[in-house]
């Protein structure tokens, strides 16, 4: 170990006397982060990004629009927050679209095991990106958020695809009312 | 200084005797460094200034041990006033002081109580103090129980950290950081040196993550009272906003603790779950580990002992992270947690590039593909200027790349860029986003047409 300073000697410099020529403001642990995911994103065809300000990268919409599946046609967007304490917490994920589907509410809560129990710091927003993606190509009626659409899943796959084409064209299903949302 | 001459330095009064033979007196483990001086007591009571963030509980015994020390000369800065329950902990505050300022108590409390302390308060986020404040530190010590908080302080005195041309680091820059963490019976002490020992984001991953519930056993299989808790503070909030859809869940406003409570008691009956009490719901609301008194000073004592150290050089310091149990006995473990060589707060990847004042962003760009040094394949450019972020361009998503685009054909100067600004670039090719200092050259053509 290297002795760090001599304090004897030293005194400090009263508070106010900044670093002469102005200094910068740095980029937060975070920002450099999400910085580099987006960077690195590498959206699978059916989805696409949208940023309502480019100098915020903290806030932007996901729009995925399966191209096989029960959802085939659909087009659903997900808005992304991403906090001051990321990568140690994940992004706040919250669906836009109202759907018909057994993992999501109809607040836009997703159940996705990355999105709270199980993230880690190492994934990244592809992670969550694939993550969502194969929730509409795998709706999990196990884990149900939406506990009838689970039911009617489970039961009965041709009825739950019209549900969801029902809901997907913007109509009722049951009591709800479902806005369209075919591309 | 002193007013009498006939008086003896404060440092030479009898209560100090025993500090005086560690400081005045070499030993086996002192640093090897050490010289022994009467100096170096006068140097912690009259010059070495200390900054304490946080003044909860970690924060009043730190403050107190310190000002028994002889430190003289510290500030202390929380945002928070004082509760009702912090009372059983946070001894420097009385029942009267409730609804004041945390920092301004226990200093008052303090300069009172020990003669010569000149303690300072500032009631207010750490946030809002600038690098000019945070630079008169000789050593931060923290007591803090928010990480967001501990990574910001990281940051702060990392970016004061300078280096020398040739990459080494000035470490006249280095402001020593002394955290401390407790959780219930558990807690930790460590010493950061800023740039040359693990930072708080090198280990980041020490930290457990937030114990959270799956989102669908919280809405259709809840088991347990912390389960309906979650529940309500997750889900039912957002649908019936029972303040308006502008005011979000705060734990701190019993009003909303209240309102939690009776729903969460609501969806416990509902599901035969017990054991839904008020205490709880704070506590899941706000993610409270219930706070004791005895680990906080063992703690403290551990963070004020390696400040003491810091400061004289008496002794080594210990390398560099202790952890403490007190759940079943005593327990404590060192060990040396190691800096990662691409953190991104910690690592010195600052590299300059030359570049004419009058380069357009294009140059940036082509450079940083083809120069060399960088060989980047698609690199993404962003800045802070005052304060703010800007993406500058990012040519891997569609809509900042075609928003962005223009920006490529401008000066950089037109774009808020000046010499020494620094530049951020993501890539592939790097394990992180580094930072990169324009260093402006003279355009050759301005030079010959003079
Ligand atoms: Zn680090």
């Amino acid at each position: 170990m290297i002795k760090l300073f001599s304090l004897k000697q030293q005194k400090k410099d009263e508070e106010g006397t900044a670093r002469a020529g102005g200094s910068q403001k740095k980029a937060s642990a975070a920002q450099l982060r999400i910085t580099k995911d987006l960077n690195e994103l590498n959206l699978p065809k059916t989805c696409s990004t949208e940023f309502p300000d480019p100098d915020d990268l903290l806030n932007f919409k996901l729009i995925i629009c399966p191209d096989e599946g029960f959802y085939r046609g659909g087009r659903f967007v997900f808005s992304f927050k991403v906090g001051p304490n990321y990568p140690h917490e994940p992004p706040k994920v919250k669906c836009e679209t109202a759907v018909y589907h057994p993992n999501i509410d109809l607040e836009g809560n997703v159940c996705l095991n990355i999105l709270r129990e199980d993230w880690k710091p190492v994934l990244t927003v592809n992670s969550i990106v694939y993550g969502l993606q194969y929730l509409f190509l795998e709706p999990n009626p196990e884990d149900p958020l939406n506990k009838e659409a689970a039911d009617v899943l489970q039961s009965n796959r041709r009825l739950f695809e019209q549900h969801v084409q029902r809901a997907m064209r913007g109509g009722y299903v049951g009591s709800l009312y479902f806005e369209r949302c075919l591309k | 200084m002193a007013t009498g001459e006939s008086q003896t330095p404060d440092y030479q009064q009898r209560k100090w005797q025993n500090l005086r033979k560690l400081l005045e007196r070499s030993g086996p483990f002192c640093h090897p460094d050490f010289e022994p001086s009467a100096e170096i007591l006068d140097f912690i009571m009259n010059s070495c200034k200390v900054l304490i963030v946080g003044a909860g509980g970690l924060g009043c015994e730190l403050l107190k041990d310190l000002a028994l020390m002889g430190f003289k000369k510290i500030h202390i800065v929380d945002m928070d006033t004082i509760e009702l329950s912090n009372l059983n902990r946070q001894f420097l505050f009385r029942k009267n002081d409730i609804g004041l300022s945390k920092a301004k108590c226990a200093v008052e409390f303090v300069n009172k109580r020990i003669p010569g302390c000149e303690a300072t308060a500032h009631h207010c986020a750490i946030q809002d103090l600038d690098e000019g404040f945070y630079k008169q530190f000789h050593i931060v010590v923290c007591g803090l129980d928010s990480i967001v908080a501990r990574r910001w302080l990281n940051g702060m005195l990392m970016s004061l950290l300078q280096y020398n041309d040739d990459r080494s680091l000035d470490q006249s820059t280095v402001i020593p950081l002394v955290d401390g963490g407790t959780e219930g019976f558990k807690g930790n002490a460590r010493v950061i040196l800023p740039g040359m020992s693990a930072c708080i984001e090198c280990t980041l991953d020490l930290y457990p993550p937030q114990k959270t519930f799956p989102l669908c056993t919280i809405a259709n299989t809840p088991r347990l009272p912390e389960h309906c808790i979650e529940y309500v503070k997750v889900i039912q909030w957002a649908k019936e906003n029972p303040w308006g859809t502008t005011t979000g869940l705060d734990g701190d406003d019993p009003q909303h603790v209240a309102w939690v409570y009776e729903k969460a008691q609501e969806r416990a009956l509902k599901y035969g779950i017990a054991n839904v009490t008020y205490r709880l719901t704070q506590g899941v609301l706000k993610n409270i580990i219930p706070a004791v008194a005895s680990t906080n000073a063992a703690i403290a004592a551990f963070c004020a002992t390696e400040v003491f150290k810091l400061a004289t050089s008496c002794c080594v310091n210990m390398n560099n992270y202790m952890v403490l149990n007190m759940a079943d006995g005593v327990y404590t473990y060192t060990f040396s947690a190691e800096k990662s060589p691409d953190c991104v707060a910690c690592s010195n990847n600052t590299q300059v590039m030359e570049i004419q004042a009058e380069a357009t962003l294009q140059m940036i760009y082509d450079k940083l593909c083809e120069d060399q040094l960088y060989m980047m394949k698609s690199p993404g450019i962003t800045t802070v200027i005052n304060g703010r972020n800007k993406t500058l361009y990012m040519s891997s998503i569609k809509s900042i790349e075609e928003r962005t685009r223009d920006n490529l054909k401008k000066k950089i100067t037109d774009l808020g860029l000046y010499n020494g600004a620094d530049i951020l670039v993501a890539d592939v090719t790097t394990p992180n986003t580094i930072t990169i200092k324009l260093k402006f050259i003279e355009n050759i053509d301005v030079e010959m047409s003079r």
